[in-house]
């Protein structure tokens, strides 16, 4: 029983024409790359994507839409890094539709399946444009990741003294990275008095509040004293007028007041060397 | 997709265990791993306490982002609860706080969805992805 | 049941968590340790958690509930040695155990312990 269904007569269609039209593919695909690759390479990457909208075409293999969106995301990489936009990729996509057309245009019976072939190399074209901006999007995260990294350094004070110097928005994942490499700090050094200078904080909210708060009580449960400094007037004047309370936790204006309230507290006294 | 049966206090420390080895083999930091085993322990306790004994269902997910993620849902066949609002609204305030440990839960999960209707049983998923 | 040894040196009964314990276990623990201070007349309490991944609210209560029943019988309680994802998710969960004081081993929770005046 072989009914042939549209789907299979449009794949035939492309399998008996394929060197045509993969030529005048690489043709369409040629003038819009100026010589940003070679036409040997463009030749080899068309042939295997058109291979692959062969099997899908004729919609008995499952596998190959997958195969089909993984290689057109892998097309949208290497061109980016290439230097090719978003557009110019997509557009070479597209122009596999004008390489058809040419060849359907004088026939008439093909009308209904070509509609959707054409539908199908849209649905792709807009694919390569997802996987540039999804690309796009994870750089951005992993930059942000490691300015994250680098810009929380845990600092020794003293023999069982460190410091954490804040800088910039304390948000909540900014707080989990501080308390994590805090509390990781405090494992290895033995510390048990932590200074936590707020001076590079902007601004000190409710929330920014709650989050110190949340990292003073887990350096706590490891045994540790926090310190908070760096308090400036106008946050000391927004703390206060917002009714936020530090508790029987330490505050001081400046890192040295810190440092030594930490000494006193280690039983240490800072004196004036004898000088003879 | 794991299924445990919670029908006492070893079972709730099995929900634990196998928990624990899902959240690692999917890429889960060491902190969400013990946040996610913890939220799993309050919830797994609720369904022996107060739920009578229940099930819970552990199963691996992939974002559409391609992150990987691990979803666990808590059922019992229990009482139910009659006010959901008043159970999840925060009663740590001392930090002796009494309740379901729901709120405190809810906070270590990244999606929290609780069903629950009196005679009905109670439904807790709880979702956490990897970053 | 897991029944969690009590060791007792000098003044101080240490107990070892080394086991994901279940919730009986933890209250039997707390019972033990009563009889103990009781019997004994121990000044401190070392519990160490240092083996320990997971402490929920359950657990953390008892271990407030330890603490309140050790001052009950003049004792001090001292952690020690709670892991940084363990500290980070019980104060996500709100719990701050506060009645328990903390070190980050049991050669600082003694030092604790021997510091107090008595």
């Amino acid at each position: 029983m072989q009914i042939e269904s549209s789907q299979e007569r449009m794949a035939a269609y492309l399998r008996d024409r394929q060197d045509k039209v993969i030529s005048r593919w690489c043709e369409l695909v040629a003038a819009g790359v100026r010589g940003r690759s070679s036409a040997v390479e463009i030749r080899a990457e068309l042939e295997d994507l058109y291979a692959l909208v062969l099997r899908v075409t004729a919609g008995q293999d499952e596998q190959a839409a997958g195969e089909l969106r993984a290689a057109l995301a892998e097309l949208s990489r290497s061109r980016a890094r290439n230097g090719f936009t978003p557009r110019e990729t997509a557009l070479g996509v597209f122009s596999l539709k004008d390489a058809v057309y040419e060849l359907v245009a004088d026939t008439t019976d093909l009308i209904p399946e070509f509609l959707s072939f054409s539908r199908m190399i849209d649905d792709l074209g807009l694919h390569t444009f997802e996987s540039y901006a999804a690309a796009r999007e994870q750089i951005i995260a992993d930059q942000a990741a490691s300015m994250l990294e680098l810009s929380t350094p845990v600092v020794r004070l003293w023999d069982g003294i460190i410091a954490v110097p804040l800088v910039g928005t304390l948000d909540s994942a900014r707080t989990q990275l501080v308390t994590e490499k805090l509390l990781e700090t405090l494992v290895a050094t033995g510390a048990e008095h932590a200074v936590l200078d707020i001076t590079g904080v902007p601004t000190v909210d409710t929330e920014v509040a709650q989050h110190l708060l949340k990292t003073v009580n887990a350096a706590r449960l490891l045994g540790a004293e926090c310190i908070i400094c760096g308090i400036r007037p106008q946050v000391a004047q927004t703390i206060v007028s917002l009714g936020i309370e530090f508790g029987d936790i330490a505050t001081k204006a400046t890192l040295a007041d810190a440092l030594h309230h930490a000494l006193t507290r280690s039983g240490l006294k800072v004196t004036e060397a004898d000088r003879t | 997709m794991d299924e445990v049966p919670i029908q006492s206090g070893d079972d709730v420390v099995r929900v634990r265990q196998r928990v624990r080895v899902v959240a690692a083999d999917s890429g889960l930091s060491l902190v969400d791993q013990t946040k996610l085993v913890t939220a799993a322990s309050e919830l797994a306790r609720n369904a022996l306490v107060y739920g009578g004994g229940g099930t819970a269902r552990i199963e691996v997910l992939t974002s559409p982002a391609g992150r990987a993620g691990v979803r666990i849902g808590f059922s019992d066949d229990g009482p139910g609860i009659a006010d959901v609002d008043l159970a999840l609204t925060d009663g740590w305030t001392t930090g002796g706080g009494l309740g379901l440990g729901l709120s405190g839960a809810r906070r270590l999960v990244d999606e929290f969805e609780l069903t629950s209707k009196p005679g009905r049983g109670t439904s807790v998923v709880v979702i956490k992805w990897s970053r | 049941m897991e029944r969690v040894p009590i060791l007792k040196i000098g003044r101080t009964l240490f107990v070892s968590i080394q086991i994901d314990l279940q919730d009986d276990s933890v209250m039997r623990l707390q019972e033990d340790l009563a009889a103990e201070l009781a019997a004994t007349g121990a000044t401190g309490v070392i519990i160490d958690i240092t083996a320990v991944e997971i402490v929920d609210s359950f657990i953390g209560r008892m271990l407030t509930m330890i603490g309140s029943i050790s001052r009950l019988f003049d004792a001090e309680t001292v952690l020690v040695g709670m892991r940084p994802a363990v500290a980070i998710t019980l104060t996500e969960l709100g719990l701050s155990l506060r009645g328990v004081r903390t070190a980050l081993n049991a050669e600082k929770g003694m030092k604790l312990l021997n510091g107090r005046a008595r």
